[in-house]
């Protein structure tokens, strides 16, 4: 494998090569300077952007976002430097002496004002009639800097067609201001590489390859350039008006099920602060917009981490204990469509690694127009299924031809955070202040290793709570303190752990069926990791195939977007570390508190087995609803 | 045709020089003393920044690393500049060897001539030369016989591009990626080519090195003025009867110049290309220096026949196209100085809407990104002010008027 | 595309780069390699140069977007490119542009229908003290007239 040293985004987007000292007590570490007369120390290679918010001093940004390289590009921070003849962009400085800055000296005001009223002057579109109406940066600077006409004119026709090929994501450029944060989020951060700025000077746009749609060209859906784009450039395909259509018809039954991140983070959409669940109050307002059921994804998760989890143990027995030489192993996690995408673009070849196990989303689509309408007695046909996701890579998903096992599309709409928030709104609601309530039977109850598949880390926690006690036939709460398996927890990048088995029990009934003991596993040392965002993901892929440390693991989980779900493409904008760490806690905390914490003891999982899935998981019911197959897409565009 | 060699006289530049010496005499120095010359000798970036060239030369020398480069900057893009071609076709083996004199200095291995796309005619002939080079070691390793001395140059062609003039997006083409000029500080001479100390080096700059190396900057000295030192090629054109490239001392009189070149009834000078500013028959006794007009050494000349604002207009076209699009000021700014152009030219600019432009003109100078956004406003508000009479028809008449 | 093309393209883009290296800085280089035999450089050579540079298509688009000598679709086999900075155009350029659109029956940016000639604008060819000037492929032609340019074209028609 030819190493990659190549340069990904261009050198000027990168950030700059200051070392920060650790220690501030060193000659040298820290550096005196003046803002606006102020005196202050701030560490060497500390850019004035940080200098200043650090010092409570604001500075506006447009192109400048906390989880990407600099750009530089869009002029807004520029403030004075003593001695320079120019403005200096305050994101891209590097204050490494002692420089005297001044943030809203006349001639700084008037630049940014002018810069201000270019950007306006060829933003098409009016405010009122925009997706991010009231949650936008350029509509924010405008306030800011009191814009009450346009100074050098407006554009008054659009340049560019819409493009809403993509199941996922839209792309207007007749609202895009050029700040290239989706270029560095979809080359940098989630080394994809879709998106680039194409020709230059005035005739500049962002493009993809030969301008060719969004659908035709090698996009994960994951929609993290939506999560960084400061207008309305970018967002994501929305299906509110044919869910109200359906909510509308009385033959409908429309369902929707919650994943466990929109939860965490919706209330950012009323003005909270993030960290903030709303389960309850979410699941009243849902019934009070005339959705005819409300569930909870969580169910279907336990059901993931037992299809999955049995999958696995298969996968362990039939290369470990039988020596199979064809088994795929380290299995993937399969959840996240955009990471499931990713691989069948960029690493085809892996796909048998991937657990044939459908998300969530869509085991419980499956059973929404299966199982469930047998004992409610409705007509499958008339059931609509709305999934509310942090995700935009859902909404491919969902479309997939492969995920119509119930004889119907299993899930009819994915549904983002932002956009349910929207729909709350419109049924003039303010969420914050509902009663709370719980969700709908049959599958009313789901467990805490559900709820944390929100957070990066979780999926393979709640897997390993199970596989381990199956296995050892001991509580989990016995190897790990209050069932936290804290090493796969935080948001590194690239998480490792090893868990050495070191007695086994009696294989439970349920699989025993498959497996008829588990003595090959005693005395090995489990080993998995965790990966995050698909930058990361390619690097333990690249590990893999050069049979590094990673080959060696059992079972991994990998997550699209930076966070895992809670940082999906369909969560709340903006979005940063801070934020995503306050919805994972937020997770974490409602997790304590739930009844059940192992998806093998949710007992109305347990109820669908006996009556449903009889054949046990991985049998031939739960391979017909609930596996999938991938295909190998490859990264050619044509 | 091109590249035929055209007798040349100037004090400097074109005075004798026999290929190599520059590179003898500096290999018999130390790189101190060479870093001296440069200092004492004053000289400044010919390619019109007029950045002090042996502080550049000083801070890539201290820059500690494995690698370093010398550039050759041979993108000259601006228009009405010429200087370059006619050094790189007749006298290539005053940049050639400045590069190695430099290489030696500053400690680089690589030196990358920048050529632009334009020039690609050229390309042959320069491999041509740099082989002449490499047989008589004046390239490769132990250059001259000085042991541990290895220096090699490699032509690199530009795809038509006028911003990769400037040397952060020069190193960026180098480098594989658009032409975007990057983010300075940190500067080239610390994180430049490849992350590496990168000197970047207009070519007449690297030609007058030569010569200072080998006689001396006391010498050098003796041409120019007190605060401009030594000569500077001038790219003439436009409307005179010897257009051409000149090398003159610093601290002539644009009237002399226009006398020397034959130049009547001139209008307008454009001094320093598009970029430049556009001066009257009232400031042509203002002189050629760093401490009045300073220029990388462009003169377009106007007579009397010429509209101002058709030159206005085609200068900025010329920007709105090579502007690389990345930062505001620069992208959408050209955009409408060229917008105003053409009102006035259909007489619908207002002096209230104009006043705003040239707040903008001034934004653009000091918030764009790189040298390009920072002065293309230039011959906007240089031409709009010293030719208003005859743009806003001051003197037109109305309907008493000729035509 | 045909196999045997896509198949001599990619010996193209290999020679190429055995030539400049894997780096991401050979990228301009290949380019121009490419466009030089093919005169453009198609999708499927993109995505190759992509692959074997180890960076992503669209970067390459973008790379080939952003310079005015490179084409992402084919041109006339001869290139005429007119200078239209402003000396140029002051000695007359757009005399030149007119006899050559007469001459040809295409307007500029466009190619003969026998695919022939392209005719374009170029900025600034240097040749401002010899002006007006135009480069016909890699050659540069000065002092031009509206009758030696046209015959100049004559030749390659």
């Amino acid at each position: 494998m030819r190493k990659n040293n190549n340069v990904r985004a261009p050198e000027s987007q990168k950030r700059l090569k200051v070392k920060i000292a650790d220690n501030p007590e060193d000659i040298g570490a820290m550096v005196h300077i003046e803002i606006n007369e102020k005196k202050v120390s701030v560490p060497l290679g500390t850019t004035i952007l940080e200098a200043c918010r650090k010092n409570q001093i604001h500075i506006p940004t447009l192109c400048h976002h906390d989880d990407l390289c600099i750009a530089g590009v869009c002029r807004v921070c520029v403030v004075e430097v003593e001695g320079m003849k120019t403005l200096q962009a305050a994101c891209s400085f590097p204050i490494t002496n002692p420089v005297k800055i001044k943030t809203t000296s006349p001639r700084v005001r008037r630049a940014r004002k002018n810069i201000l009223d270019l950007l306006l002057s060829e933003h098409y579109g009016e405010c009122y009639a925009c997706v991010r109406n009231n949650n936008c940066e350029l509509q924010a600077l405008a306030k800011e800097y009191g814009v009450d006409h346009y100074n050098f004119g407006h554009i008054d026709k659009p340049k560019f067609q819409v493009d809403n090929s993509s199941y996922a994501v839209v792309r207007d450029m007749n609202k895009c201001v050029l700040c290239k944060r989706c270029v560095r989020t979809c080359i940098d951060l989630q080394e994809v590489g879709v998106l680039e700025a194409i020709n230059r000077g005035e005739a500049t746009y962002i493009g993809t390859f030969f301008d060719k749609p969004l659908a035709d060209v090698i996009c994960i859906n994951c929609g993290q350039c939506i999560n960084r784009c400061p207008t309305g450039a970018l967002h994501a395909n929305d299906p509110r008006d044919e869910i109200w259509a359906a909510i509308d018809d009385p033959e409908k039954h429309v369902i929707i099920q919650t994943a466990p991140s929109p939860r965490a983070a919706i209330g950012e959409e009323f003005g909270l602060e993030p960290g903030h669940s709303l389960t309850g109050e979410m699941n009243t307002a849902l019934r009070r917009i005339g959705f005819d059921a409300v569930f909870d994804t969580n169910f279907a998760a336990d059901l993931t981490v037992m299809e999955e989890g049995t999958e696995l143990l298969l996968r362990l027995y039939k290369a470990l204990a039988k020596g199979e030489p064809d088994v795929a192993i380290p299995q993937f996690t399969s959840c996240s469509p955009g990471w499931v995408k990713y691989l069948e673009h960029f690493y085809p070849d892996f796909i048998n690694h991937l657990s044939s196990a459908k998300s969530p989303q869509q085991m419980f689509g499956a059973l929404l127009k299966t199982f469930y309408p047998k004992i409610k007695n409705i007509d499958p046909a008339n059931i609509v299924t709305v999934a509310v996701m942090p995700c935009a890579a859902k909404k491919f998903e969902c479309n997939r031809p492969e995920m119509t096992d119930s004889g119907y599309k299993d899930i009819d709409y994915g549904l983002t955070t932002r956009e349910l928030a929207q729909m709350i709104k419109e049924a003039g609601i303010y969420l914050p202040e509902l009663p709370k309530s719980g969700f709908d039977d049959p599958f009313g109850d789901a467990t805490g290793a559900g709820l944390i598949f929100g957070a990066t880390g979780g999926v393979m926690e709640a897997a390993l709570r199970t596989v381990l006690e199956l296995v050892t036939g001991d509580k989990i709460e016995n190897i790990f303190e209050n069932a936290e398996i804290k090493p796969v927890r935080g948001f590194e990048g690239i998480r490792y752990a090893e868990i050495p088995v070191t007695k086994v029990g009696k294989v439970p009934g349920i699989i025993s069926h498959l497996i008829p003991d588990f003595e090959w596993l005693k005395g090995i040392t489990l080993k998995v990791a965790v990966a995050h965002g698909t930058a990361n993901a390619k690097k333990v892929l690249e590990d893999i195939k050069n049979g590094g440390k990673f080959s060696h693991c059992h079972f991994i989980e990998f997550m699209a977007c930076p966070g895992g779900c809670l940082g999906g493409g369909g969560q709340p904008i903006p979005t940063n570390a801070e934020i995503r760490r306050k919805r994972a806690e937020a997770i974490y905390k409602e997790e304590r508190t739930l009844n059940y914490r192992k998806s093998h003891e949710n007992p109305k999982l347990i109820r669908l087995y006996n009556e449903f899935l009889t054949d046990g998981p991985c049998g031939s019911v739960s391979h017909k609803l609930l596996h999938t197959t991938y295909t190998k897409r490859g990264s050619f565009i044509v | 045709m091109e590249g035929v060699k055209h007798n040349r006289f100037g004090p400097v530049i074109f005075s004798k020089y026999e290929r190599g010496s520059a590179i003898e005499r500096a290999l018999a120095m130390s790189r101190e003393d060479i870093l001296f010359e440069l200092k004492n000798s004053g000289l400044k970036g010919r390619g019109g920044a007029g950045f002090p060239t042996s502080t550049k030369w000083m801070l890539t020398a201290a820059a500690i690393s494995d690698k370093k480069y010398l550039i050759c900057n041979a993108d000259e893009g601006e228009p009405g500049t010429f200087k370059d071609r006619v050094l790189l076709i007749e006298y290539p083996e005053l940049v050639f060897d400045a590069m190695v004199v430099g290489g030696y200095t500053i400690g680089a291995t690589e030196g990358i001539v920048y050529l632009r796309g334009e020039y690609e005619y050229l390309l042959d002939s320069l491999n041509d030369y740099l082989n002449g080079m490499r047989k008589d070691n004046l390239l490769g390793e132990n250059i001259l016989g000085k042991k541990g001395f290895n220096f090699d140059i490699r032509i690199f062609l530009g795809e038509g591009s006028y911003v990769c003039g400037e040397e952060t997006a020069l190193i960026e083409s180098l480098e594989g990626h658009r032409g975007e000029a990057r983010n300075r500080p940190p500067y080239p001479v610390n994180t430049g080519f490849m992350g590496k100390p990168t000197c970047v080096n207009n070519v007449e700059t690297l030609a007058t090195i030569s010569h200072i190396i080998v006689k001396g900057s006391e010498w050098y000295k003796n041409f120019g003025t007190s605060k401009s030192k030594g000569t500077k090629l001038f790219s003439i054109s436009g409307d005179c009867e010897k257009p051409g490239v000149y090398e003159l001392e610093w601290g002539m009189k644009i009237s002399d110049v226009l006398k020397l070149v034959g130049a009547k009834d001139t209008k307008a000078v454009q001094i320093g290309g598009a970029s430049g500013v556009c001066l009257n028959s009232s400031q042509f006794d203002r002189t050629l220096a760093y401490e009045d007009v300073p220029t990388g050494g462009s003169i377009i000349i106007f007579n009397k026949k010429r509209s101002m604002l058709k030159v206005l207009k085609n200068f900025m076209e010329f920007f709105v196209e090579e502007s690389c699009g990345q930062c505001t000021p620069c992208r959408i700014g050209n955009v409408k100085l060229l917008e105003a152009v053409k009102m006035i030219e259909e007489n619908k600019l207002t002096f209230g809407y104009l006043k705003k432009l040239k707040e903008l003109a001034e934004t653009m100078k000091i918030a764009s990104k790189c040298g390009l956004g920072q002065s293309s406003p230039n011959p906007f508000l240089s031409i709009i002010e010293n030719f208003k009479e005859e743009i806003f028809n001051y003197a037109g008449g109305g309907e008493y008027a000729k035509e | 595309m045909f196999v045997e093309e896509k198949s001599d393209i990619i010996d193209e883009i290999d020679k190429l780069i055995a030539k400049y290296g894997r780096n991401r800085s050979a990228l301009l280089p290949v380019l121009h390699g490419i466009q030089k035999k093919y005169r453009y450089i198609s999708d499927f050579a993109q995505q190759e140069i992509a692959k074997k540079l180890n960076i992503h298509p669209v970067e390459v688009y973008s790379v080939i977007t952003f310079y005015s000598f490179l084409n992402k679709e084919p041109k006339g086999r001869n290139l005429v490119r007119i200078c239209k900075s402003i000396v140029c155009d002051m000695k007359g350029k757009d005399a030149i542009v007119k006899a050559l659109e007469r001459e040809l029956g295409i307007k500029m940016g466009e190619t003969t229908k026998d695919k022939k000639i392209t005719l374009e604008y170029l900025n600034c060819l240097g040749l401002c003290d010899k002006a007006p000037a135009m480069a016909i492929n890699d050659r540069v032609y000065t002092n031009l007239t509206p009758e030696k340019a046209v015959e100049l074209v004559n030749k390659i028609k």
